[in-house]
């Protein structure tokens, strides 16, 4: 290769001035095609990353990765080429030495969206081997969508050494997919191609179907045939995802009402201060975060175990206090409950305000709740399915509470006839203080719960307050069974109104629903019978 | 409404209620216009316009004690029909501004040439004449009063129940407004008003007299609340709001009251919206915040429910307060002060300024107490007893 002598010997020249004792780099192809980067021409640029990928240079990964981010800094003057490092430190391309630092005359290679796309199937190749059953895995995926050509080789050679149950059936379906799209493939391959394509059954697959192009007439026949199989389970999954959804806001919803069922469901109080002890809950979490973050940092994963209960706790004594010094002159008058009440909302509100200030907290996942599984076709995050089971877990404890417990008899028992009660020896004023503190300690463990998944500032209950009402007054009072079906209810229907109407719309239309439905029923779905209504 | 009527109506606070009004109306527009800039009796325009804002707020606070204080109907949705008529009136406002705007098209505002919409939507048409949106001011808020109210007071939503359900409406409103393709501007909502009736609205006349028609849209409606409360009909009311059940027991057929009443309040509310906007210069989907209906609750709370004058009096003297502390150095102390007006004036102060002067009033005079107590029962000055 005479053109390249030149090169090749100024490359030598510079490398022994730069590096006294470095050998010579050995004139390679892998070396020729790292070289070509530093032409600074698109075409040769192509030819060395096809080159590298297929090399199989421990180098090839980080030189390809560096083109990728651009971190591929080559020097048109001396032909060399470098690898600059995400940690700022360089290393010679062809070689591998570590280097003081990049010439200035050096600059990132260029990338068109040509090349971009050949960079991602050679990337995409080069992990497929990669010891990280993780990155294997994210490899076939990012070639199953790319499906060149060119990594079909790549593919075979990784599927005949893969031992990972799932990874080696992502590559079959990458391989399939790579197949679908290779003009000169067999008519069984491709049939094969469309069965797997057909097993795989998800958007991603059926776009490949619908878009593979002039095929012969068995392959457009049982790609055909794929497509409406994919369809009608994509139809059937999207219920099942709709109806998670459903139930993942249905939780919610319960977690933020399930207290206000206690205090306005049981005990009659309009408490419009509600939201805002799902907000001094969510900020106790911050604080006890704060504090775990300064001091210590590997408590982090139990920081939300630590914050329920003392969340429960700073909320239910501030119920408690509320109730004793406001709510407690005005049962009977629920109206001037319900001003007296806006009235503390605003005043909690400013004062967290003024404590935390006025924008968003950050507020972290723990370990154990960041991340998602795959169900089928359906991704399930974690934080999701805790709340969830949480929300499950706190409506259990709090019902058993009420039916097996003293304190749970006593609750019940005055609300239901409080003179009779009274009569009986039970200190209703004390009983009063409890049920209320009771239902603001749920509200404070709700904090902790939607502090995961909403944003803490001061303004986080005012979200919670209309919709709480409409599940509790939907559900029907004094009925905590009925607010879990109200809460799950108008969540599912929600999420299935949603995909049709449209977030905004769907949330109107409940509400309007919810109206209504009102007028047939004016005390909710579960309704109390008897004297007890009129009291 | 005969003479007869009237006068029997009219107590002395009344008299002397409308006799203020009707003053401020006259001399605040007169000294904003006839004495020279910088005078020390001059009022300034901004001030005529933030006192037309306060009086708008006090028929706003009219129809919600016509309302809670009469028929023990606690709206907290009743912002929803102030900014109904207040749309109404920005629509009208709207088709006048024509070439003038930014886009210059003759027919569509500016945010729906922006929007690319081509032709005007159905319910934007007749905005163009005065008369049809002003009848729009009462019929929009009054339809939506009327369906919402036949629905609920016929089978039998009541007390907080009502409360929370006229709140989901306002909520409801309010996300439905803030939507760009329900063709009422989203967000932004409606502003940049040019002029009304061909007179300039932001002019030093136009503003005057917009003050003038609103003390006397005050007057008008304080004379109708009124006549309705002391009238037979306003017999029953005050029986609903005190003991619901035993009045339909007695024959009455209570939601027709209430649908009555209520309908009339939501045109009041109207009305006051309507006469808001151009002094204001916009409307946004923030006027359906429930926020906002609630604090006009509280206006009536302070004022004292029950009384009229007192919740004009409350809409005037909170939203005072409220310029007062948020311009100043106080201001992030004003939601604290807000707060606890809410929980005082439940607590401590349940008849509001103007009922606990009644009530003083009454007991520091004995030889007043007997006709005082007459006047009240006539009134329904008497405290407000609770009706579940």
């Amino acid at each position: 290769m005479p053109a390249k002598l030149p090169a090749r010997l100024c490359s030598l020249l510079l490398s022994l001035l730069l590096i006294a004792f470095a050998l010579p780099a050995l004139a390679g192809p892998f070396e020729d095609a790292v070289a070509k980067f530093a032409n600074d021409d698109f075409s040769d640029t192509e030819e060395a990353v096809g080159a590298i990928a297929s090399s199989g240079n421990k180098l090839a990964f980080p030189i390809i990765s560096a083109l990728q981010d651009g971190r591929l800094m080559a020097d048109p003057d001396s032909k060399k080429v470098y690898v600059t490092g995400t940690d700022g430190k360089s290393i010679d391309a062809a070689t591998g030495e570590a280097v003081d630092s990049v010439p200035d005359s050096a600059s990132a290679v260029r990338l068109n969206n040509r090349l971009r796309r050949s960079v991602d199937a050679a990337l995409g190749s080069l992990t497929l081997q990669s010891p990280d059953v993780g990155t294997r895995l994210q490899a076939a995926q990012s070639v199953f969508k790319s499906h060149e050509e060119g990594a079909l080789e790549a593919v075979d050679a990784a599927l005949a050494k893969e031992t990972n149950k799932s990874v080696k059936a992502a590559l079959g379906e990458a391989r399939a997919a790579i197949l679908l799209f290779k003009s000169d493939a067999t008519e069984v391959e491709k049939l094969e191609a469309v069965a797997i394509l057909k097993t795989r059954g998800d958007q991603e697959a059926m776009a490949l179907l619908t878009g593979m192009g002039d095929q012969p007439a068995s392959v457009t026949k049982a790609a055909a045939s794929a497509i409406s199989s994919i369809q009608s389970s994509l139809a059937v999954w999207s219920t099942v995802q709709n109806a998670w959804y459903g139930l993942s806001l249905g939780s919610v919803l319960l977690l933020a009402a399930i207290g206000l069922a206690i205090t306005f469901g049981v005990m009659g109080v309009i408490n419009m201060a509600h939201g805002e002890m799902v907000m001094i809950g969510a900020y106790t979490t911050f604080v006890v975060q704060e504090v775990i973050r300064t001091r210590y940092p590997g408590l982090f994963d139990y920081s939300l175990l630590i914050a329920v209960p003392l969340a429960f706790l700073v909320a239910g004594a501030i119920g408690v206090l509320i109730e004793r010094s406001i709510i407690r002159f005005l049962y009977g008058r629920p109206l001037e409950t319900l001003l007296a009440t806006w009235g503390l909302s605003l005043v909690l509100q400013q004062a967290v305000r003024t404590m935390f200030g006025p924008t968003n907290r950050e507020v972290g996942n723990p370990s154990w709740m960041s991340g998602a599984f795959e169900l089928g076709q359906i991704t399930i995050t974690y934080n999701r399915l805790w709340i969830l089971s949480f929300t499950l877990a706190v409506f259990a404890i709090l019902l058993a509470m009420l039916r097996y417990s003293a304190i749970g008899l006593e609750m019940r028992a005055v609300t239901q006839n409080r003179r009779m009660a009274a009569s009986m020896g039970i200190a209703t004023s004390r009983v009063d203080a409890l049920t209320f503190g009771l239902g603001s300690g749920i509200a404070g463990i709700a904090g902790v719960a939607l502090s995961q998944i909403d944003n803490v500032s001061p303004n986080l209950g005012q979200s919670y307050i209309i919709d709480s009402f409409m599940v509790v007054v939907f559900g029907g009072v004094g009925n905590l069974w009925g607010t879990l079906v109200g809460a799950f209810t108008l969540g599912i229907a929600n999420k299935f109104l949603e995909p049709v109407a449209g977030a905004v719309l769907g949330k109107i239309a409940i509400l309007v629903l919810i109206i209504l439905f009102i007028q047939k029923r004016p005390r909710g779905l579960f309704a109390l019978k008897g004297r007890a209504v009129e009291a | 409404m005969t003479p007869h009527m009237l006068t029997r109506s009219l107590d002395r606070g009344a008299t002397i209620f409308l006799l203020v009004v009707a003053a401020l109306g006259v001399l605040i527009p007169l000294s904003n216009l006839l004495l020279p800039a910088g005078s020390f009796l001059q009022v300034q325009t901004y001030l005529v316009a933030l006192w037309g804002k306060y009086v708008c707020y006090a028929i706003l606070a009219l129809a919600i004690d016509l309302i809670w204080g009469y028929c023990g109907i606690l709206s907290l949705g009743h912002g929803a029909f102030f900014a109904l008529g207040g749309y109404a009136m920005g629509m009208y406002l709207m088709r006048q501004i024509g070439t003038r705007g930014v886009y210059g098209n003759p027919i569509l505002p500016d945010f729906m040439v922006f929007l690319n919409w081509q032709k005007l939507p159905w319910y934007w048409y007749g905005f163009d004449m005065f008369w049809f949106a002003a009848l729009m001011v009462l019929f929009v808020p009054g339809l939506l009063a009327f369906c919402f109210g036949w629905l609920a007071f016929r089978s039998r939503v009541t007390g907080v129940y009502l409360s929370i359900i006229t709140q989901a409406m306002t909520y409801a409103l309010l996300l439905a407004f803030f939507r760009n393709d329900f063709g009422f501007g989203g967000n932004n909502g409606l502003t940049d008003f040019k002029d009304i009736l061909g007179f300039n609205v932001q002019a030093d006349g136009t503003r005057a007299a917009l003050f003038a028609l609103s003390c006397l849209a005050l007057i008008i409606g304080f004379l109708i609340c009124r006549a309705i409360v002391s009238s037979k009909l306003g017999k029953v009311l005050i029986a609903v709001r005190d003991a619901e059940s035993r009045t339909r027991f007695l024959g009455y057929r209570v939601e027709s009251y209430k649908l009555f009443v209520f309908t009339v309040s939501a045109c009041m509310a109207g009305v006051a919206g309507a006469l808001y906007v151009p002094q204001v210069g916009i409307i946004n989907p923030s006027e359906f915040a429930p926020g906002n209906s609630i604090e006009a609750v509280i206006w009536v709370a302070v004022g004292g429910r029950g009384t009229l004058v007192g919740a004009a009096l409350g809409a005037v003297v909170v939203n005072y307060a409220k310029t007062f502390f948020t311009s100043g150095v106080l201001a992030p102390y004003w939601l604290f002060m807000l707060g606890a007006l809410f929980i005082l004036v439940t607590l401590l102060l349940p008849k509001g300024i103007v009922g606990t002067f009644n009530a003083w009033w009454a007991s520091s005079n004995e030889k007043r107490a007997a006709a005082s107590v007459s006047a009240a029962a006539e009134d329904g000055v008497t405290e407000p007893k609770m009706a579940e």
